[in-house]
């Protein structure tokens, strides 16, 4: 397949744009002054790997764009993030169990993408874990303390659980993209990605008293470009300024 | 005029992290490389973590002060790998750390072990080794932020990258 590289670069620092991007929102808004940084330091090192991840892609696609194109000049369908970054932050509990559902696979990819045969991609992920590790501790430090915190925070915890839950299967789509680069060895062997996941995530989850939803109804197409309205509300804040003044810098 | 790239590092140690003014880029350990051709100069910089903002800044910095000697020819090169680690911070830039109130970086466990033992980080005032952690995420992206439970002191930690 012609262009899978640049293809799953997209995935990967779309993944990064949009979910810091969903993170920077709460600047300003945090439930205390230690999560307002907290969120938005991690808001910082997503937005960071993003653009790394981009730099590479325009010189991957060959046709002169930049790490700043390929954020602020795409329509919506040219966006290829997983849906559950583009879930609206709703309160800090649904916020820290998207990151936590995200980050339990993030870390394991990026631990896998280390071994890539492209050297710029294990650049990038050693560079990435490291950050990474910090985001998973925080985010399953908080599912755990709230989940078994007082009922209404493990209520607001199940809740948040039972919405995101649809959306993460999504994590381990898989199509011709990952194919190709499979066979030329770019995504090593991602056999047990899933199982570590789901090990992290089921231990987690039990010592925070939550319950994982039985209602496995699967909700996809971000890999494909077909994403829920969110990515439109979201795209029209974030390409705001290069929409209305193209080419501005500053 | 020669120049040698030891006369280079030793006008790098002027040039101050923006963030953490007391050390100077040598001390954070982000210059990797200095290589000389002719009078061109290339700095090889790596970063500290994906999105700080300093980055730009330091090389800037870098350039201007080299030009300053008498180096016109600069170019800053950033590159990812190997990946900064705050085993590359200098004894001299740990004590410079605590010295102006933020505690240096513990041999800590990796980060991926959950339910792992807080570390214990001493306070940089008064040395006491019963404080706590108030977040993970301090003021830039490479600072955890605690408290002196002894002396009351909130200071900032510089947490162990690796
Ligand atoms: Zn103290």
């Amino acid at each position: 397949m012609e262009n899978a590289l640049f293809e799953y670069l997209l995935r990967l620092g779309d993944d990064s744009l949009i979910l810091g991007h969903r993170l920077s929102e709460w600047c300003g808004h945090g439930p205390i002054l230690e999560e307002d940084i907290a969120l938005t330091n991690l808001s910082l090192d997503l937005i960071g790997q993003a653009t790394a991840i981009f730099e590479y892609a325009g010189k991957v696609e060959g046709k002169g764009r930049s790490e700043d194109d390929l954020a602020f000049l795409r329509f919506d369908k040219d966006y290829r993030n997983l849906l559950l970054v583009e879930r609206p932050n709703g309160d800090f509990g649904v916020t820290i169990m998207r990151q936590f559902l995200f980050d339990a696979y993030r870390k394991p990819l990026f631990e896998r993408l280390v071994n890539s045969s492209d050297e710029m991609i294990a650049a990038i992920a050693a560079k990435s874990l490291k950050e990474t590790k910090y985001h998973l501790k925080h985010s399953s430090e908080w599912v755990i303390r709230l989940g078994d915190g007082t009922e209404e925070s493990h209520n607001r915890m199940q809740d948040a659980l039972n919405d995101l839950w649809k959306y993460a299967a999504e994590l381990f789509y898989e199509d011709e993209v990952d194919a190709t680069l499979k066979a030329s060895g770019v995504l090593p062997d991602m056999d047990s990605l899933k199982s570590e996941w789901e090990q992290t995530v089921t231990a987690v989850l039990e010592e925070a008293t939550l319950k994982i939803p039985e209602n496995n109804w699967k909700q996809e197409g971000g890999r494909k470009g077909l994403h829920t309205e969110h990515l439109g509300y979201i795209l029209a804040e974030l390409q705001y300024m290069q929409r209305a003044y193209p080419n501005m810098e500053w | 005029m020669v120049i040698s790239t030891e006369e280079i590092w030793g006008y790098l140690e002027e040039v101050f992290d923006p963030e953490v003014p007391v050390l100077t880029v040598v001390d954070l350990g982000v210059v990797r490389k200095v290589e000389l051709d002719g009078d061109a100069c290339k700095v090889t910089i790596t970063p500290t973590y994906s999105g700080c903002p300093a980055m730009k800044r330091i090389e800037d910095d870098i350039v201007e002060k080299l030009k300053e000697k008498g180096i016109e020819n600069v170019t800053v090169d950033l590159v990812l790998a190997p990946a900064w680690t705050t085993d590359w911070l200098s004894e001299n830039g740990k004590r410079k750390l605590k010295e102006y109130g933020i505690a240096p970086p513990e041999n800590e466990p990796d980060k991926s072990v959950l339910f792992a033992e807080p570390i214990v980080v001493p306070c940089p005032k008064c040395d006491s080794k019963d404080t706590r952690l108030v977040s993970q995420f301090g003021s830039t992206a490479c600072k955890a932020h605690y408290q002196c439970n002894d002396c009351l002191e909130p200071f900032d930690y510089f947490k162990c990258l690796r």
